[in-house]
């Protein structure tokens, strides 16, 4: 079925509320469908075969959505950070797209052939109805709703292909239809590139919540709008939290805020335990999925995060629909308490890539393969021990980076660290690590000495970096995650 | 009817309509308010029959209806009077643990 059922049942259902917005000059769910429905008209009279999103996140994103829905074609949300080449090449993978793009995107949009226009354009232009109201389309449930080019921090970005059915499943087996209450509200930071973007936009308006976005993230910015419009829940990726709590002399007071949900990279356990003495009100959150799996797979809860303890670095358990299990490089499955790769199964998972062919993502049981590593207790809870790509190979031992980043993200004068595998004559690769010192604080070659103390105090010794450098920051996307190869790059020079 | 996933089925006895999110293999007729429910873009669309007054214990917008021995699934998208059956048998609530909001 088509993602704009669900729109059609916010709108059926409860038409007159506001749902993308401000509470004052906002979109309610009939403006929406609205707009949307002149947006698949534009998309009709261009004879467009996708709708290109190009932009910071605005009102413009979700009309784009569904309009793009509404036609029958797919929305590719386009990371307007990437740089000339790599933009290059994904704009010209969609020669007949109608373009939504920020003003300074229009040479690469020119470059390409095509028009583009601005957010503001877009709305301005889906204000006035439709000429001839756009007959909803009987879409094939999987044909694509909307491709999104993963970060690319491992290999190529790749353009993961998320289905109608694919994206209706995620939201019928993890919301309520219509259960928020008429005042609450979200506030969405992560940019319109990512799944999380395009998931929180569904759920949150089938939830019957209105939606507020942040365009560019600051910890001042971010605390001030949930305050003024008084936010309810909200989603941050792992380092905007990170921020919010680190700011110097920010008042962090959040009166409105009952949940907030995180995700999107690993979260240090310091920043969560943190944060959960600054806001002992607040629910907890940790949503962990992939762009292939249209978003989230597994949760901790709010309980689970006030009982504390070992469960606070787990990802939390799988979501209904969604089974998860853990196999060993011979793709054997393992038991609870072993370590191996995570691979996932269920209607809210991709089954394709764009311009991959015919070829399956999935194996033959229709598993996919996250390429995380990671191990299920007892009771289900998945424990992630990062990218299976990640993993350094010194000697002929696995070691898993996520580790040594627990024991140096603990250590109190420590705000951040990576650990990478460095090219070694002797055993392959050898453990190096890059420290960020917490503020005010330095760490000399002493200090740096203590601190490998300390990991080897804790794991043993070929799990001790053999050597640890301090930076002044790591390098990471605007979404949180850490681009290891800059980090080997950086140790080489 | 053997409807496919994705199809909106309309009631011929109140305003209820449904989507069907699964179906099994099976060959089934789904009633609401005791008479067949019928495709809401087919030929039958708009016709309607007397309800049966022992079959209203109404349908409710957003919630899903699942039969696990027929393997079918549907969700209410307009509610209504009816109660939805299979065979005579109310196709059940599907009761859904909630979940804190993860987005």
């Amino acid at each position: 079925m088509n993602i704009t059922v669900l729109l059609d049942m916010a709108a059926d259902g409860f038409g007159d509320r506001v749902v993308v917005g401000t509470r004052e000059a906002g979109l309610t769910a009939q403006a929406l469908r609205a707009r949307a429905s002149a947006g698949a008209a534009l998309v009709e009279a261009e004879g467009a075969d996708a709708i290109l999103h190009l932009a910071v996140n605005t009102p413009a994103f979700p009309v784009a959505l569904f309009a793009a829905g509404l036609a029958g074609v797919p929305l590719v949300p386009v990371n307007y950070r990437l740089g000339a080449e790599q933009l290059d090449h994904l704009v010209g993978n969609h020669p007949r797209a109608l373009v939504v793009a920020d003003e300074r995107q229009r040479a690469a949009i020119e470059r390409a052939g095509l028009t583009a226009r601005t957010p503001e354009e877009f709305l301005q232009q889906t204000r006035t109805p439709a000429p001839h109201a756009v007959e909803p389309r009987e879409v094939d449930p999987d044909s694509a709703a909307v491709v999104i080019y993963t970060s690319g921090t491992t290999s190529a970005p790749k353009g993961v292909v998320l289905t109608h059915a694919n994206l209706v499943s995620y939201v019928l087996g993890t919301v309520e239809y219509g259960a928020a209450a008429e005042d609450d509200a979200a506030l969405m930071s992560v940019p319109p590139y990512h799944i999380a973007a395009v998931s929180n936009a569904l759920t949150n308006l089938y939830a019957g919540r209105r939606v507020i976005v942040l365009e560019a993230f600051t910890p001042q910015d971010w605390v001030e709008t949930v305050r003024d419009q008084g936010v309810t829940n909200a989603m941050v990726v792992p380092t905007m939290l990170a921020r919010i709590m680190d700011e110097p002399g920010l008042d962090r007071s959040v009166p409105s805020l009952r949940s907030l949900a995180y995700g999107g990279a690993a979260m240090p356990r310091r920043v969560v335990e943190q944060a959960l003495r600054e806001w002992p009100a607040v629910d907890f959150v940790n949503a962990y999925g992939l762009t292939e799996t249209s978003s989230t797979i597994t949760v901790l809860g709010p309980e689970d995060h006030r009982a504390g303890g070992e469960r606070l670095s787990s990802a939390g358990r799988a979501v209904p629909g969604v089974e998860i299990q853990v196999r060993a490089d011979d793709d054997t499955p393992l038991p609870a308490g072993t370590s191996g790769h995570v691979w996932v199964r269920g209607e809210q998972v991709s089954t394709a890539y764009a311009g991959g062919g015919s070829g399956s993502s999935l194996d033959a049981d229709g598993w996919f393969h996250t390429r995380d590593r990671g191990r299920l207790d007892a009771e289900g809870y998945l424990f992630l021990e990062g990218r299976v790509d990640d993993t350094i190979i010194r000697g002929a031992e696995n070691i898993a980076p996520a580790e040594i980043e627990d024991v140096l993200q603990r250590h109190p004068d420590v705000a951040d660290a990576v650990v990478v595998g460095v090219p070694d004559e002797e055993w392959g690769q050898r453990i190096e690590a890059v420290v960020v010192p917490r503020r005010g604080v330095d760490l000399d070659a002493e200090a740096l000495e203590a601190l490998r103390a300390t990991v080897r105090g804790s794991l043993r010794g070929a799990k001790t970096p053999d050597r640890i450098v301090a930076w002044a920051e790591l390098p990471r996307t605007p979404t949180g995650k850490l681009v290891r190869r800059d980090v080997v790059a950086g140790l080489a020079r | 009817m053997k409807p496919r996933v994705g199809a909106t089925l309309a009631s011929t006895t109140d305003q209820t309509t449904v989507i069907v999110v699964r179906w099994g293999a099976e060959d089934l007729d789904v009633t609401c308010g005791g008479a067949p429910m019928v495709d809401a873009r087919g030929p039958e669309a708009g016709t309607s029959h007397p309800a049966d007054p022992a079959q209203q214990a109404g349908t409710v917008m957003g919630k899903r209806y699942a039969s696990e021995e027929h393997g079918v699934e549907l969700l209410c998208t307009k509610p209504g009077s009816g109660t939805l059956a299979i065979g005579g048998v109310p196709v059940p609530l599907k009761d859904a643990k909630p979940l804190p909001a993860s987005d």
